[in-house]
């Protein structure tokens, strides 16, 4: 099977650095911050992949998938919300000071 | 081409387009929406790799709260890209 | 002329990423392949990382879901470590959305259907996620769903009721309390035997409730601060209203 999980995952990974380069609302770029989070795990699990296994939960007998990726995928997911939550925050308090939230304005208001 | 590979290219298709239409809509709120429902689809795949721990998580993390958070942002500052 | 050169830097880079990922093989891999090669010592072991921990897993700890016992057990300092950078998310988040008393916003007050609907459903959704994070060495899940399902009823009471506010004392005192349960469970094991989150209770019979050592017990105080921190982000975003 050609592995179309792979490029699905990496074309959300290039999707989410197309918008972080060029986009000008700061809000606009912490979403394609968190479209490249989503798009990482989504990578991490597809690697660890078995045909014909089951979950790794042993009450049914049989082959299992590679249990180490999705323990670390389980910390990645919350750190990536936490960090989410902490820069959205950063940008309210921008606007709350300068009453403006693009950032070709926001280099002219250096005094 | 048996069935989970159909079923695998037509969510991966579906999840793309929400990810392209997340990047150039000008409403922001209609942009956080988008990302709710790319949020729902990886779930659905993470469940399809037989990976239920982190489909439980990614579904109410991801597809819940950090669109939660997002709209509470927007309400704060202003709605409309210029 | 900014969007074009975007495109383009976008891709190449993927480009560049899919012809590394060509020769990694999906989902036909055989996991008694993957030896662990030592590079100081320059032998390698005779057994595979994977299937260390699924042949090794339910004997090592008495847990069924081997995941489980991957995030609780045999990485236990990762948990700790990942639980104090969501307590330094949460308590920045609520420093930076601090605001004073007179910037009040007015909120309209929501359906009846919603009304209605949020007083069946709260006793239910707790229970759920309880069931979740108890749960959590026999079924898939844990403490990190449990704790985010039981922030979630708490964004349905805000959602439906125009002035409710949860109490920040309470939601102080039951993260405290739930993080000192974590790191003291440690610290008995480096008493008892000599390591730092040691598993020193009884393993017990395996898919029963009472099994699998001090684990239930580390993920229903995972659960619960889980849950409470998250509650103080949404409260801290919500903002004052009237």
């Amino acid at each position: 099977m050609t592995p179309y999980y792979y490029l699905g995952a990496l074309a959300l990974i290039v999707i989410g650095i197309y918008i972080v380069i060029s986009k000008k609302n700061l809000i606009k770029i912490i979403i394609g911050l968190d479209i490249m989070d989503t798009g990482v795990n989504l990578l991490l699990i597809a690697v660890g992949y078995v045909r014909n296994a089951t979950a790794p939960i042993e009450n049914v007998p049989g082959p299992y998938v590679d249990p180490i990726p999705q323990a670390l995928v389980l910390t990645a997911i919350v750190i990536g919300v936490s960090v989410m939550a902490l820069a959205l925050s950063i940008a309210v308090g921008i606007y709350r000071k300068t009453g403006t939230l693009e950032i070709d304005e926001l280099l002219e208001v250096k005094e | 081409m048996d069935l989970f590979t159909i079923v695998s290219i037509i969510l991966i298709v579906i999840m793309i387009v929400s990810a392209i239409i997340a990047a150039e809509l000008k409403d922001l709120i209609s942009a956080a929406v988008a990302l709710g429902v790319m949020s729902l689809i990886v779930s659905i795949l993470f469940f399809m790799l037989q990976a239920p721990d982190v489909a439980i998580t990614e579904a109410s993390i991801g597809a819940a709260l950090s669109m939660a958070i997002i709209i509470f942002a927007i309400k704060a500052t202003k709605r409309w890209e210029k | 002329m900014r969007r074009i050169l975007a495109a383009i830097i976008a891709i190449l880079i993927f480009i560049v990423l899919a012809m590394a990922f060509a020769k990694v093989p999906f989902g036909d891999v055989n996991l008694e392949d993957y030896h662990y090669y030592n590079p100081i010592t320059n032998e390698t072991t005779q057994d595979s990382v994977p299937n260390h921990y699924l042949v090794e897993g339910k004997n090592d700890t008495g847990a069924t879901n081997i995941v489980t016992a991957v995030v609780v057990d045999y990485r236990g300092f990762d948990t700790l470590g990942e639980v104090t950078v969501l307590f330094l998310a949460s308590t920045g988040v609520g420093a930076l959305m601090y605001v004073e008393e007179k910037k009040k916003r007015k909120v309209k007050k929501a359906n009846a259907v919603v009304e209605t609907g949020s007083k069946l459903l709260f006793g239910f959704i707790i229970l759920f996620g309880a069931y979740i994070f108890v749960h959590g060495h026999l079924t898939p899940g844990g403490g990190f769903p449990g704790g985010a399902v039981i922030a979630s009823s708490f964004l349905l009471l805000y959602l439906a009721y125009p002035k409710f506010h949860a109490e920040h004392k309470k939601l102080n005192i039951s993260e405290s309390l739930a993080g000192l349960t974590f790191v003291i469970v440690g610290l008995l094991g480096l008493i008892i035997a000599g390591y730092f989150l040691y598993n020193f209770l009884p393993f017990g019979l395996p898919t029963y409730l009472f099994s699998a050592g001090v684990i239930p017990i580390i993920y229903t105080a995972i659960g619960i601060k889980v849950g409470s921190e998250l509650t103080g982000i949404i409260d801290a975003m919500m903002g004052v209203r009237e």
